[in-house]
């Protein structure tokens, strides 16, 4: 009488939530696997009545979009939950928030108005700070960066090396200006998701390979924002459209509204 | 106050450590931030404990007794207590380089800064990373050598039973449980620096020791004949007893620890909310340490474990609990507690696990219970014996059939497959012993496969060399060489393997004699036994329960280099047979049992005589409790849970 895996009675998700998270100070160096492990029994704790799906190892019911990778703080995370009971957003945001070391904050929660979320995403703004380097060196640097067309860095992959080109999705790089400072460079960017994709880190190869940018240190990657690329170059705010849709606002078509 | 000065100079080691986690493997495990872990203001606070487990953080966050004792020190006023853990390779190579000293998770303050430093050890094998800790903290790695400047390094755990391999590395040990240990020695340091220190660092160990609680070594002489024999070991001043007793703490009710158990960022070996159910075991299971040193039995109560388990998980959100202790099945209540506790989760996703189950006590309405509201594990037996001669050497008082009963009632009921734990290089072994294992595990394949009438049917031999241990009958026994253990597991594995009717279905996992003979040496070693530990870390031993790290001939080498000038050597230690007359080197620390006994249990063995558990029969008189002034705890009270409002039910989202 082995336990048969339909069993068991699985309640059905009736509200889907989009939460907006940070990943912030020492958590940097967390992996996505970490933050899951963490996020779930945040979840737990918080009593949150997340949906599980069915089988004879029932997991909850939460998708994650596009992690940073271990190493990188982030402001602009995003993730999926689907809940047995509708629940006012900006309470789980309150409760979650609590219930998860800080570090980890919840910025804010949405109901979702439909569409995918992951549609909604596909490029990063993304700080890098470079102890130890000169802007004006770092300035040099990104200026031959911009004149190539194409850089070829290498990178070892689950598969093998591999060579990825760390200029083509490259939408802007610069400096930030910074008089007061002479030993620390602030590079920010904006960087289009492809696959493989291409990370800050790889760009900082690149760099390298330009004009001989070499930090003493390793660098600190922030990403601050992502969502969709628009025409002039802005990243869209991809909870914009939930938003709207909550506040009763709906557009004919999913227009992103600019940040 | 120039004291107090430096005290308050105290400051995070993180801006320094925090560049250099970017390029070392699995970062996050050394930046703290645990839920339920605690940083107090360092100058709010006149004690200041650092613990530590000396393995990799993914090994040592979990341990129940770190947890236990930063909980209890935690809830003391005035008391600061942090945690530290074996930083890997690379990072201490970036750590050196930078000259960034060993460090506490919690708020990322130097070791070194700390009055005491207390080390837990599960097992002999840490003490390579106890010393290398205590170099990259920036204190020196024997007692001797230290000052008032540097804090007091304190053992405790099983291995503290014997530790006068470390004697020249700690200051002092803690024999027994701990709780109530570390309050006794907070007081003693607290009084120690409201005085202004008098005397010294000296003054505070001799404090210490007079409890009689608390071992420090240097106050003992070890003297040796001529044959390299243990002459004697005495106080060397006035004040000192002759003998160090364990302490046992009693009325676990008294002390529900873990409350707020700590719930890691990075993953660990046990993802889980443990609770002992019991302490001590009286099987009498003659290789056992811990079965022996843990003595009486004392249960916690249902309602107790009940309301640690409610507690525990709206701590920690974890999704599984398991009820530890030596022989979890035996609780007089476990019945009830796993009915009651499987009914309070039903349907919250949140599963039971029952790590050590004896054949005997194991019944499958349990099991069925403990796997009703999540997954289905695995099953777990130790016969520990393959031949019904060995189990009663060993006195694991399990029969064949037995095993058979109980394995076939559990293919019946949907398990497929079940694990076996045995051990190789018991007393008296001999091939044929350790062969008729293959026998067992194919009459366990027979009987499931007519059970459950599928050929689906598995089951795993786990088997590794026995250790003997301090404290236990087989104190005196000779370990079995590696060679004689490696090739009668390999015999076994070919045995296993051609057997073309059942060999397919038979899993079978072994460690190879080495390690063991490493762990023998440290086991039950002396104080000689201490250069050789110091040899092989400077020799670059670290991490040596880590296949990957350690190395055989590293501690042989070292052993030769190290004990050169002495009549012993690491054959002396372990594959030698100890007389009746001999001082062994932990004679002066007292587990409670009687030495007398002990022979007499060792002969008994010797001529298949077995002997019962005192929970259930008269007292036979191994000593614990009339030395110790303590009793066999145990139910059962016939009181049940009180019903919860689950996770599931809660109701603070609804629509507002």
């Amino acid at each position: 009488m082995a336990r048969q895996p339909d069993a068991r009675e699985v309640a059905p998700a009736v509200q889907r939530l989009r939460v907006h998270f940070a990943k912030r100070g020492r958590l940097r160096f967390t992996s996505h696997r970490d933050f899951q492990r963490v996020f779930e029994r945040a979840v737990r704790r918080a009593e949150i009545p997340v949906a599980y799906s069915a089988g004879f190892s029932p997991h909850p019911k939460i998708s994650y979009v596009g992690a940073a990778s271990t190493g990188a703080a982030s402001e602009a995370e995003y993730l999926e939950l689907a809940v047995t009971r509708v629940c006012d957003p900006e309470r789980v945001r309150l409760e979650l928030d609590n219930a998860l070391p800080s570090g980890f904050d919840i910025v804010e929660v949405v109901e979702s108005g439909g569409g995918s979320l992951p549609d909604r995403i596909d490029a990063s703004h993304w700080r890098v700070i470079l102890n130890g380097v000169s802007p004006a060196a770092a300035r040099t640097a990104v200026d031959a960066f911009l004149q190539v067309e194409s850089i070829a860095v290498e990178r070892v992959l689950k598969d093998g090396r591999r060579t990825l080109d760390a200029r083509l999705p490259v939408v802007s790089l610069g400096v930030v200006e910074d008089p007061g400072s002479t030993d620390c460079a602030i590079l920010e960017m904006v960087v289009r998701h492809l696959t493989p994709a291409v990370r800050p880190d790889d760009v900082l190869v690149g760099l390298r390979q330009v004009s001989d940018l070499a930090p003493p240190l390793p660098p600190l990657v922030t990403r601050l924002a992502q969502g969709h690329l628009d025409e002039f170059g802005r990243l869209a705010d991809p909870l914009a459209p939930d938003r709207e849709a909550a506040a009763g606002i709906v557009p004919a078509v999913e227009i992103p509204a600019t940040p | 106050m120039s004291q107090l000065s430096q005290e308050q100079a105290v400051e995070s080691l993180f801006p320094r450590l925090e560049p250099l986690l970017m390029s070392v493997s699995k970062p996050v495990q050394y930046v703290g931030g645990e839920l339920n872990s605690l940083v107090k203001d360092w100058s709010s606070c006149d004690v200041r404990w650092c613990l530590m487990y000396p393995d990799a953080y993914e090994v040592g966050l979990p341990n129940q007794g770190v947890q236990i004792l930063y909980e209890v020190l935690g809830e003391l006023d005035g008391v600061l207590v942090e945690r530290t853990y074996s930083v890997w390779p690379d990072l201490e190579a970036l750590m050196r380089e930078h000259g960034i000293p060993q460090f506490t998770v919690d708020a990322h303050r130097p070791v070194g800064a700390f009055d005491i430093f207390g080390i837990s050890f599960s097992t002999e094998l840490g003490y390579t990373n106890m010393l290398n800790a205590l170099d990259l903290a920036g204190v020196p790695i024997e007692a001797a050598d230290r000052t008032g400047d540097h804090p007091i390094v304190i053992a405790g755990g099983h291995a503290a039973f014997n530790p006068e391999p470390v004697a020249d590395f700690i200051d002092a040990a803690v024999l027994g449980d701990g709780e109530q240990a570390v309050i006794a020695i907070t007081a003693v340091v607290r009084e120690w620096k409201a005085e202004g220190r008098p005397g010294g660092r000296d003054e505070l160990l001799f404090r210490l020791a007079r409890t009689g609680n608390i071992y420090v070594p240097r106050f003992y002489d070890v003297t040796y004949r001529d044959d390299g024999h243990i002459d004697s070991v005495r106080p060397n001043r006035e004040g000192i007893p002759a003998r160090v007793s364990k302490h046992t703490l009693m009325d676990l009710d008294a002390w529900p620890y873990p409350k707020k158990p700590l719930v890691p960022l990075a993953e660990t070996v046990h993802e889980r909310f443990s609770v002992e159910i019991f302490r001590g075991c009286t099987r009498g299971c003659r290789f056992c340490q811990a079965g022996m040193i843990t003595r009486p039995v004392r249960e916690r109560s249902i309602d107790t474990i009940g309301a640690m388990v409610d507690a525990g998980l709206k701590a920690s959100g974890f999704q599984e609990v398991g009820l530890l202790s030596l022989s979890s099945a035996d609780h007089s209540e476990i019945g009830p507690i796993a009915k009651q506790l499987a009914d309070r989760y039903e349907g919250t996703n949140t599963s039971l696990s029952l790590p050590s189950t004896r054949v005997d006590a194991f019944n499958v309405d349990l099991a069925n219970e403990f796997s009703r509201n999540g997954r289905r594990s695995g099953l777990t037996f130790a016969p520990e014996g393959g031949s019904e001669r060995m189990r009663k050497v060993i006195n694991k008082m399990v029969s064949e059939e037995d095993l058979i009963r109980t394995v076939t009632t559990a293919y019946a009921q949907g398990w497929r497959r079940v694990k076996l734990y045995f051990m190789c290089g018991l007393p008296t072994e001999t091939d044929d012993d350790v062969l008729q294992i293959a026998d067992l595990a194919r009459k366990v394949i027979q009987a499931g496969r007519t059970a459950s009438g599928s050929r689906d049917i598995g089951c795993t031999v786990s088997i590794g060399g026995f250790v003997p241990k301090p404290h236990t009958p087989f104190q005196w026994a000779a370990q079995l060489d590696h060679p004689t253990t490696d090739s009668r597991l390999l015999k076994l594995r070919d045995t296993i393997r051609t057997d073309r009717q059942y060999g397919k279905a038979i899993g079978f996992r072994y460690h190879d004699g080495r390690p063991g003979i490493v762990e023998g040496l440290l086991s039950r070693g002396d104080r000689r036994v201490g250069r050789v530990i110091k040899q092989v870390w400077l020799d670059g031993g670290r991490f040596d329960g880590w296949t990957e790290y350690f190395s055989f001939d590293r501690w042989m080498n070292a052993a030769q280099t190290a004990l050169a000038d002495s009549p012993v050597d690491v054959d002396w230690y372990t594959t030698r047979e100890r007389e009746r007359s001999e001082v062994l080197p932990w004679d002066h620390l007292d587990s409670g049992l009687d030495k007398d006994w002990l022979w007499q249990d060792w002969q008994d063995s010797l001529s298949d005589v077995e002997v019962d558990d005192c929970r259930w029969t008269p007292c036979f008189d191994c000593g614990v409790c009339d030395t110790m002034g303590t009793d066999i705890q145990v139910g059962p009270t016939g009181r049940t849970l009180l019903p919860l409002t689950v996770v599931a039910a809660g109701s603070a989202h609804e629509a507002g």
